[in-house]
């Protein structure tokens, strides 16, 4: 059972408000100084369900991601949890913010590998994206997909996996090979052990361009994007928080109750 | 109907009802037509579709229906619903389709837009046609909902899914007539690999949290399962429900279905009370249409305080007891 996993380098999501920036010119998160790129929470998830497979089931554990070559310490990071083989795809001509290229690139790549029976992926991805590059990879390699997902289990070459709805979930079963956009219900990723980090210090990450995965040129000029971006911009947030003030905690408390009152709130 | 391609809405139903992401989607479809003076459709999936429902999607501004009924759409199924999609839009050709950012919508609408070998554009906040170009502007929250993005998509059919309560349904109007067709879905049982075995429901007892009127909200801050009792009752006083953020979830304070926020439920009570979190912009996203929005917070900075319209800085747990003890004075 050889799992590939899809990962993403994000801005960190707990970047405070106050210190977020764009850049506006190459219409990009600038990331906060304190603050460096993290390995997307819902990807690390989808990590970690691969490793479980593979702990129940054997086979082994491929990370992709598209990416400036920096990206390569995400990659190590999930080669330190567990995973076997690491690929990175990177190349100037990759534009991030045409995501039917990241998925069409990644696709391809998976193809390239070769000899994957499930795909995961994190639900979505907190740049950009609302969970579309996932699902543009199943549909590019013609597979079924089920997402958010949040238990997984194998059982005789199928699948069998709770997906997430509004009001519960519902249980699937579907055949290999097969995407699964995993969401963080499924469990928290496991920290690296050290014996983790001096394996995945030995390894290294395979480096892929646009042509190794067989990219015509023509799709990677910015003008055969589907989708264009016009602007990026902060939202203003005129809105002036009235404080209600009180001696103590408990007497605000009781102003608030009075303040909501006064204005027929509650 | 005239032959440029006009606005398609894909509707969800349940239990008899269209439902009200679908109303809100016909308004933003609507708009969208009349921008083009282009035709809006809305096409209802299903089996044994009951004929009021293509009538109230015609009441709530729809000019055409169609009803694609088959006993394979009885249940959401990913390869059926994109398959008879997929039919309609080839013998349609609509200019835009558009989504709900629903369960349904956020599976179907990807795999569509690569099926018809088109872009699409997820969880928009508004979508509105720029005038010179005659393409629709797709604005939506990227970075959690730090900034937003506007794009446009230069295929056809331009795809978007619509984040829910970001617009308000039209009025309903009897007086509205259109057409109704019944379109052949002509799915073949092969062609669905993933298979429904059971559809499990995990309502919490109460109030749901998407319609209840007052939503209490919990973040990290409370510290564990007996503050959210607390919130409970609060909230059963307020005649409301219980949410929370994503750390409270995931530690297992409380049901993982609570969760408010970019992952989680989108609500927009009349009354939002937020409290011990922060207010990242991922449960922001999930509750910034609230109409009042209350925070207490220990800490001044706290993001939430930049979107409430009136705080507490002060521990919750003396707050909330004395708020708590003053509406029950004083009802």
């Amino acid at each position: 059972m050889n799992c590939a996993v899809c990962i993403a380098q994000v801005t960190n999501p707990e970047t405070p408000a106050a210190a977020f920036s764009i850049d506006l010119k190459a219409r990009r998160a600038i990331p906060a100084k304190d603050r460096p790129l993290v390995i997307n929470d819902y990807d690390q998830v989808a990590v970690e369900a691969a490793l479980k497979i593979k702990e129940a089931k054997g086979g082994k554990v491929t990370i992709f991601s598209l990416g400036a070559p920096s990206v390569t310490v995400a990659i190590k990071h999930c080669l330190s949890m567990g995973a076997d083989e690491g690929i990175l795809l990177s190349d100037e001509r990759f534009q991030a913010e045409d995501r039917a290229l990241v998925a069409y690139a990644l696709a391809m790549a998976i193809r390239k590998a070769g000899n994957v029976d499930l795909i995961l992926c994190g639900r979505q991805e907190g740049d950009w994206d609302a969970g579309q590059v996932g699902l543009g990879i199943a549909e590019i390699l013609n597979i079924p997909s089920v997402n958010p997902v949040r238990k997984i289990e194998v059982d005789d070459g199928r699948l069998v996996v709770e997906r997430i709805v509004d009001d519960g979930y519902e249980l699937i079963t579907l055949p290999l090979p097969a995407l699964i956009g995993v969401s963080n219900e499924i469990g928290p990723a496991r920290y690296p052990t050290m014996k983790g980090i001096m394996t995945a210090a030995r390894k290294s990450v395979d480096v892929w361009t646009a042509d190794d995965i067989g990219i015509a040129p023509s799709r990677l000029d910015p003008s055969s994007a589907k989708v264009n971006m016009l602007d990026l911009f902060i939202p203003m947030r005129e809105r002036v928080c009235e404080f209600i003030e009180g001696e103590t905690p408990e007497e605000a408390g009781a102003n608030l109750r009075l303040r909501l009152r006064k204005e027929k709130i509650v | 109907m005239r032959d440029d391609g006009g606005v398609l809405i894909c509707g969800e139903h349940s239990e008899g009802k269209l439902a009200s992401v679908t109303r809100e989607l016909i308004a933003v479809g609507r708009r969208l037509a009349d921008a083009l003076d282009q035709e809006l459709s809305a096409v209802l999936l299903g089996s044994q579709v009951d004929a009021q429902l293509a009538r109230e999607s015609i009441y709530s501004g729809a000019d055409t229906v169609y009803v694609i009924d088959d006993p394979l759409l009885s249940e959401y199924l990913p390869d059926a619903c994109v398959a008879a999609l997929e039919r309609l839009v080839r013998d349609t050709k609509p200019d835009i389709v558009l989504f709900a950012q629903t369960s349904m919508g956020r599976d179907a609408a990807p795999r569509l837009a690569y099926r018809l070998d088109t872009g699409v554009t997820l969880d928009c906040v508004e979508l509105a046609i720029d005038p010179e170009t005659r393409l629709m502007r797709q604005t939506k929250p990227v970075y959690g909902g730090n900034a937003h993005a506007i794009y446009v998509c230069r295929s056809k059919p331009q795809m978007a899914s619509v984040r829910p309560k970001t617009t308000t349904a039209l009025e309903r109007d009897e007086a509205r007539t259109g057409a109704i067709i019944q379109f052949g879905g002509a799915i073949c049982t092969a062609e669905i690999r993933t298979k429904l075995i059971r559809r499990v429901k995990e309502e919490m007892a109460g109030v749901k949290l998407e319609d209840a009127d007052v939503v209490v909200c919990g973040g990290r801050g409370i510290g564990g399962p007996e503050g959210f009792a607390r919130l409970e009752e609060l909230a059963r006083l307020l005649k409301g429900a219980v949410g929370a953020t994503r750390p409270p979830c995931e530690i297992g304070w409380v049901p993982a279905h609570c969760q408010i926020g970019l992952t989680g439920r989108i609500v927009s009570p009349t009354l939002y009370v937020g409290v011990a979190l922060s207010g990242s912009s991922q449960h922001l996203a999930g509750m910034s249409g609230s109409k009042h929005i209350v925070a207490i917070n220990k800490d001044p900075d706290a993001n939430i305080f930049s979107l409430a319209h009136f705080g507490v800085v002060g521990d919750y747990q003396k707050v909330l007891p004395a708020f708590f003890q003053k509406c029950k004075e004083d009802p």
